[in-house]
């Protein structure tokens, strides 16, 4: 009988991190950031059908990068999740929190015990009320969860992306002002982003239930343009 | 409570109902007792009618309990989604609890499929949760609903009815259903035509549910000393609209006028 090979666990854990980071650095990156009345989600993503922003709950929403059909599955266990929560209890028992948390527990769960870590990184974010605020859980391909209130940069080149945002960033801004530094932000190497390339979508107060809306190519190149 | 991620091959889709099955959310009707359950509150009067530009939906507000009034303020007429509605009779509690799923429901295969359902498969999966109910049904909670709502495809208002055991059948005019719902039947029969404006349906569904209420003894009429007056809905391209009892009272004046102006003998 063959022995395995024995593999040190500091050595076995960093092969995997580097494995899932390598997956996710090669997709492309999403911002977001709240604004005054809002958060706004902003992704680099060239198809109009396979979205990388989505809407959870009455006031959440998904955002992921990496591998599709992983990130894919982790949003609709998000929205059975919420849905589920808000039938057995209420509406207003589901909140972000609880959710990042079973989103941790789960990657953290498969990047240990499962042959492959997900490749994905993905951001819970939950439009405040009245006097709580608004949140974004940032949460890495191991389980690792950061929360944050300002904002959050996702995927491929992130630090460089997160650093140009950073300087721009400005508590209490406008949608338009948010939009144009995140654009501003995702555009390297001198390719500057258009509508088309883009992927946007709001949590905001409109007086409905829902507050999560599409914002339409044709609003994104007027945010982009106004002002 | 784990995250629900299902196996790829057994996995529920964007079904909400199946979901909740798998959790173990729902009844289980072998457990519900043996004999037809006595004293459980029923909605009565719904109905439902076609106009030029949409569907109005109608539900008096009275629920019985045998011959004993149950509960005075109760509501029958609930939005499904932006663009239907949903009218309960029968069974006041499994009913109230199958249009919450329904609405989770629609609003769930919205969200994870990223389109609407069309209104046909709106009134489809109505019928399956119906069918799902038969057990209870023969148990005596039997839930019987209207469902109408605009179809955006074919650009007019539909009124779908179902009968106990899941039948679908679209209507295409006008329906009502419950104890009194022969009465409003005739009532809205005798005011009907197609073309008629959506202020003229609200007023005749109105009418329909008063004329069921001097006959029915289990249907509730417009109650103005405590301010109590039906649900009513009016669904068109523009969404789902409750009627405001401000205008609701004033037809309700209205058509006590026309009844004293009949000698009130009849």
């Amino acid at each position: 009988m063959s022995m395995p090979f024995y593999v040190a666990p500091e050595q076995m854990m960093k092969d995997r991190a580097d494995y899932a980071r390598k997956g996710i650095a090669r997709g492309r990156a999403l911002i977001g950031t709240r604004y005054a009345g809002g958060i706004l989600l902003c992704a680099e993503n060239p198809s109009k059908s396979l979205h990388k922003v989505s809407e959870i709950y009455d006031r959440i929403a998904f955002a992921g990068v990496g591998k599709y059909n992983e990130f894919d599955q982790l949003r609709v266990a998000g929205i059975r999740h919420a849905d589920t929560k808000g039938y057995a209890y209420s509406r207003g028992d589901v909140d972000a929190r609880g959710l990042a948390n079973l989103y941790a527990q789960y990657l953290g769960q498969v990047f240990t015990h499962e042959v492959k870590p997900l490749e994905v990184e993905i951001l819970v974010v939950e439009l405040g009320e009245g006097s709580q605020e608004s949140q974004l859980y940032h949460i890495l391909y191991d389980g690792t969860v950061m929360d944050e209130s300002t904002f959050s940069v996702l995927g491929g080149d992130s630090e460089a992306i997160g650093d140009r945002f950073g300087e721009r960033y400005r508590e209490g801004w406008s949608s338009e002002e948010a939009l144009r530094s995140a654009v501003g932000a995702l555009s390297t190497n001198g390719h500057t982003l258009e509508a088309k390339d883009l992927e946007v979508a709001v949590l905001e107060d409109t007086g409905e239930r829902r507050s999560f809306r599409r914002i339409p190519a044709a609003e994104v190149t007027r945010l982009m343009g106004s002002g | 409570m784990a995250l629900p991620i299902f196996d790829v091959a057994s996995d529920p889709g964007p079904s909400f109902f199946e979901v909740v099955k798998r959790l173990g959310l729902t009844p289980d009707p072998a457990g519900v007792a043996g004999a037809g359950l006595q004293g459980v509150p029923h909605g009565t009067t719904i109905a439902a009618l076609r106009h030029a530009s949409g569907v109005v939906m109608a539900g008096d507000r009275r629920a019985t309990e045998g011959n004993l009034i149950a509960n005075r303020t109760i509501e029958k007429v609930f939005p499904a989604d932006r663009l239907s509605g949903v009218a309960i009779a029968g069974a006041a509690g499994p009913a109230v609890e199958m249009v919450r799923l329904f609405q989770v429901q629609l609003e769930h295969y919205e969200k994870v499929e990223g389109s609407l359902l069309s209104l046909e498969g709106k009134a489809n999966q109505l019928a399956q949760m119906i069918r799902a109910n038969l057990p209870m049904a023969m148990q005596g909670l039997a839930v019987v609903p209207l469902f109408a709502g605009w179809d955006a495809e074919q650009e007019r208002g539909r009124i779908f009815t179902y009968d106990v055991a899941g039948g679908r059948y679209e209507e295409v005019a006008y329906y009502a259903t419950g104890s009194g719902g022969r009465d409003a039947r005739a009532t809205i029969k005798l005011g009907f035509t197609p073309e008629m404006s959506e202020a003229d349906a609200i007023r005749l569904a109105v009418k329909a549910l008063f004329e069921a209420a001097q006959e029915d003894s289990a249907t509730g009429g417009p109650d103005p000393v405590r301010g109590i007056y039906p649900v009513v809905a009016a669904i068109g391209p523009g969404g789902y609209r409750r009627v405001e009892d401000a205008e609701l009272a004033g037809i309700a004046t209205e058509l006590t006028e026309e009844l004293r102006g009949r000698g009130a003998r009849q």
